[in-house]
């Protein structure tokens, strides 16, 4: 099998370079062996939202500036991260994914347990605050479907209710909903959705919260609606009537895997090969070190080949490294990694403080190109997450680099032609 | 019969909240005393609820300690019958591995029969058949009556009885000071950390069960108890690799037990000296991990590639004799020491040293000493009765009652309660949805547990039913968890810092084998917690240590 590109990982990463080659008439393949973060997202990326030393960023575009020289941002040049970042509302916009939010300003998501974090572009469903400290109304009516546990309105309401919202909580109950509870399990995210996207269900849900409404000017209610689509959120909203807040679950996150499957199925029409459920097993290179071949389990001793290799598979998480007792190693490839020597200076005993080992992952140049032995790959590329020198966890910039990197890496290929 | 006339007079108080406290408490209480019990953290915290969870067959000390060996298999042949829903009965293989020396295994068995203990040398190909995870090249092998007892239901059925019989149960709360008239105490100072309030409890006899901690308590009564904390680290698995017992057929040494126990199995222990000051903030060091791994791996080859979950430590309360200040001479025996007689102090005896599996023994012992000093002629009788939850049904009778609830979380909830789980009610429908999957814990158990079982945080609801500690370490779980207890104590702050607590205290056991699938569980909870939930900005005391 021959392609102009394989990419290993289909997460966000993956998907948006696979995306972009395929539409400038790559012949792209994506070998992924499932689920990504996509799938426990907050149903918005962000850029920046602090800096190494723990400064709160409110213009991430500003603040790039003093970002160290290791990070992906500094590595591109933040005149190149402004491009990408403009050019990012657009890609979203041509996959049919509706996104708010502006690269030199953030928003402010409100989160499962009714924290506010940093916000860089926000799925249609969401309408985070401008601040921290915005109100989200005067008077706000905070509805669960009766028995899912993962959102949870007494932690909402709280937050609320100290910016000066007041709240009230009530919950409603489906008929259709009943179904699930023969399974103690099933009352999840996911499987309410499936319920929700049905036809007729959401207008009785609208219905049922229209009666509930006494005076509030605000409906806070979980994000479970759309799994499919997200035409179902537009809906319901445009059927309650006054202004309604969607706030993000415990995972899984029905927005994120929407938009996982709305990217996986803009890549196969474009004309890619999505290869879902596949796993790296090893890779040829040739004399000058550059990757000719890689093999998988499913494909076996037929051989992918490519002229240019995108790695996106990950950080631990996903498999994209792997950590032992004594070392960190990138499986697929063995590429050059930065991380800190002894296990003892991965991690900070407080789980609260940051954690080294989320900084840990590949070492690339200006090209993205990763590097083996010292000696730089110029067809291997690193994106998304399995790239080092930002701990994005703590400066809350995963999904700003995973779009970012992507761009990027599908620019530097396509320049080659 | 002696009285009690006003509301803080009681007939003994026992402070310490582990098995010795909780067994004493509950044997005084059904000798028909009024007994006030006081823990300054939760139930069953310290070594209580950090060791093995073996069920002893005493084999382990017979060639060393002939004395602790035989009270091992009388008490292990009590608790079968009386905590039957906290014991599974497992049985026990003493291994001999080639570089063992075979010639042990006579002498072992020899000892064993002397004490009691039926101990039987099989074929090692039987072995092998008994337990599959068992090392292959094995040249000898011993079967015994050892088995697994789950610590903290242990606890809990005791507290529960103690309850039964009109005991009084505070937790969170610490002793102060002793309220001493003369050469008598007369009763404890209590500070009670939930409410912030002091109280004083009065009494004729105060019993110390503060386990390592009872060194300071005898200190409040200007007693002085020389103990010697030795610290014993264990590492636990993802899954049951072995369903039967393993040990070492050699003298006892570093990690050469392996027990199952309900979903995990776990591998101990390590044995060092450590300063008093670190009781109370254990950790466990690379080096004992790696001991662990390498020595546990003889046992069982597979544990290699199995998931480790957790790593942890406890202190054995050892005790020094009184004729040896240095420490040489240390007991693994029950000390009961009256400090009347020892240190002319009237009202105050302290019950120490001993194993989790001679609990019953020591806390007879106890309350034996207490009756004596209260002139009440009552005899023990907790050889024969059953605890709440061991009483006669056993567990298909259960479980036609419980039959209402789900299949799996039917099974686990009769598994951790017994009898009790008839109490589990099903308020509405909802009360079977799932809080925990990985340990099948159901909304209405979780709601039992609040309400029935003295529990204040999540760490606590750990303890009483195992929410969080499955394979994901409390991925989803805690935070339900979290949102019920808000409604329960109708405190969202207070549910959430409980929640970065929760969370803090589970990586704390993860942090030392933080590689592998290990590391990719902690780094999906920093997604989840500090990613999505954006819980580390949030202030509070778990953000200030380091």
């Amino acid at each position: 099998m021959r392609f102009d590109t394989i990419i290993i990982g289909g997460g966000l990463a993956g998907l948006v370079c696979g995306i972009k080659l395929q539409k400038a008439g790559q012949k792209c393949a994506i070998v992924s062996a499932g689920q990504s973060a996509m799938h426990f997202s907050s149903g918005t990326f962000d850029l920046l939202g602090r800096l190494p030393d723990g400064t709160e960023v409110e213009s991430p575009l500003e603040a790039m500036a003093s970002l160290p020289a290791e990070h992906p941002y500094s590595v591109l040049g933040v005149e190149k991260v402004a491009e990408y970042a403009a050019q990012a509302k657009e890609f979203f916009a041509e996959c049919g994914i509706k996104v708010n939010g502006d690269a030199s300003r953030n928003s402010w998501r409100v989160t499962p347990t009714g924290e506010r974090k940093a916000a860089w572009l926000t799925l249609g469903d969401f309408t985070p605050p401008a601040s921290r400290e915005e109100k989200i109304g005067n008077k706000a009516l905070i509805i669960n479907i009766l028995g899912y546990l993962d959102f949870n309105t007494k932690f909402l309401a709280d937050s609320f209710e100290k910016q000066g919202t007041e709240c009230r909580i009530a919950s409603i109950k489906l008929e259709e909903m009943e179904r699930l509870r023969k399974n103690p399990s099933e009352m999840r995210s996911t499987n309410i959705a499936r319920v929700m996207d049905r036809d007729g269900i959401w207008e009785k849900t609208a219905d049922q919260i229209k009666t509930l409404i006494k005076g509030e000017d605000i409906v806070v209610l979980p994000a479970v609606f759309g799994l499919k689509d997200a035409s179902v959120v537009e809906k319901l909203r445009e059927a309650i009537g006054i202004k309604t807040m969607f706030v993000a679950t415990m995972p899984p996150s029905v927005p994120g895997i929407r938009t996982q499957m709305t990217l996986k199925s803009e890549f196969e029409k474009a004309g890619g090969r999505f290869f879902l459920g596949d796993t790296v097993t090893e890779s040829t290179a040739d004399e000058k070190g550059q990757i000719r071949n890689i093999s998988t389990v499913n494909f076996n001793d037929i051989r992918m080949e490519a002229d240019n290799f995108v790695l996106a598979t990950g950080s631990f998480f996903s498999k994209g490294l792997i950590a032992t007792p004594d070392k960190i190693y990138e499986p697929v490839f063995g590429i050059d990694l930065t991380y800190n020597e002894g296990r003892e200076n991965w991690f900070n005993t407080n789980f609260w403080k940051k954690q080294n080992y989320i900084s840990f992952g590949a070492r690339v140049d200006a090209d993205l190109n990763a590097s083996i032995d010292g000696n730089k790959i110029s067809n291997l590329y690193a994106i998304g997450s399995v790239t080092g020198g930002t701990n994005a966890l703590y400066e809350g910039c995963g999904g700003g680099v995973a779009i970012i990197t992507a761009l990027a890496a599908a620019d530097r290929i396509l320049e080659k032609k | 019969m002696v009285s009690a006339a006003r509301g803080n007079d009681f007939d003994v108080i026992i402070v310490g909240g582990g098995i010795t406290g909780a067994g004493t408490a509950r044997d005084c209480a059904l000798r028909g005393l009024k007994v006030l019990l006081i823990e300054r953290h939760d139930l069953a915290t310290g070594a209580t609820g950090r060791n093995h969870g073996l069920l002893h067959s005493g084999a382990r000390y017979a060639v060393t300690d002939r004395e602790s060996a035989e009270e091992c298999i009388k008490e292990n042949m009590i608790l079968r019958k009386i905590a039957r829903h906290c014991v599974e009965e497992t049985e026990g293989l003493f291994l001999t591995l080639p570089e063992d020396d075979l010639d042990y295994q006579a002498k072992f068995v020899e000892s064993c029969l002397a004490a009691g203990i039926n101990a039987e040398i099989i074929d090692p190909k039987e072995a092998l058949r008994m337990e599959p995870s068992a090392n292959p090249d094995i040249i000898g092998a011993v079967k015994v009556p050892d088995g697994a007892v789950d610590p903290f239901r242990l606890t809990s059925a005791n507290v529960i009885d103690a309850k039964l019989h009109g005991a009084k149960v505070l937790v969170y709360s610490e002793v102060t000071s002793l309220i001493k008239e003369g050469d008598t105490v007369k009763g404890v100072e209590v500070f009670n950390h939930i409410t912030k309030q002091t109280a004083q409890y009065y009494a004729p006899i105060t019993v110390n069960a503060g386990g390592i901690w009872g060194q300071h308590i005898a200190e409040l009564a200007g007693v002085k108890i020389n103990m010697f904390p030795a610290k014993g680290a264990l590492l636990i698995f993802g899954h049951r690799v072995n369903n039967v017992v393993l040990n070492r057929c050699r003298k006892p040494a570093n990690a050469d037990i392996l027990v199952p126990g309900d979903t995990i199995c776990l591998i101990g222990t390590t044995s060092s000296r450590i300063p008093f000051e670190e009781c109370d903030n254990m950790f466990v060091t690379p080096d004992e991990v790696d001991v662990l791994l390498k020595e546990g791996e003889k046992l069982a080859p597979s544990l290699a590639s199995t998931r480790i979950l957790r790593a942890y430590a406890g202190v054995r309360p050892l005790v020094a004799t009184d004729d040896d200040p240095s420490g040489r001479n240390i007991s693994r025996g029950i000390v009961l020491l009256d400090h009347e007689t020892r240190d002319g102090v009237k009202g105050f005896i302290s019950i120490t040293g001993g194993k989790l599996m001679t609990y019953r023994l020591m806390a007879e012992w106890a309350a034996d000493l207490v009756c004596k000093k209260l002139g009440v002629n009552q005899s023990c009788i907790t050889m024969n009765t059953p605890l709440p939850g061991s009483e006669k049904e056993n567990i298909d009778e259960i479980s036609l009652k419980t039959w209402s609830k789900p299949g799996a979380t039917h099974k686990a909830t009769v598994g951790r309660h017994g009898a009790r789980a008839v109490n589990i009610g099903l308020k509405d429908e909802y009360d079977a949805s799932l809080v925990c999957e990985c340990e099948e814990v159901s909304v209405g158990e979780v709601r039992y547990a609040i309400d029935e079982l003295d529990v204040h945080n999540l760490v606590d609801l750990r303890r009483r039913t195992r929410v969080g500690m499955g394979t994901c370490q409390g991925e989803l779980c805690a935070c339900r968890a979290a949102g019920m207890l808000a409604d329960a104590h109708k405190c969202t702050d207070r549910a959430k810092n409980d929640l970065k607590n929760f969370v803090n205290e589970r990586w704390k056991g993860m942090y030392p084998i933080c590689w592998g699938d290990t590391l990719r569980e902690s780094e999906y909870s920093q997604w989840i917690y500090s990613g999505v939930c954006g819980l580390e900005g949030r202030e509070c005391e778990t953000n200030k240590a380091e």
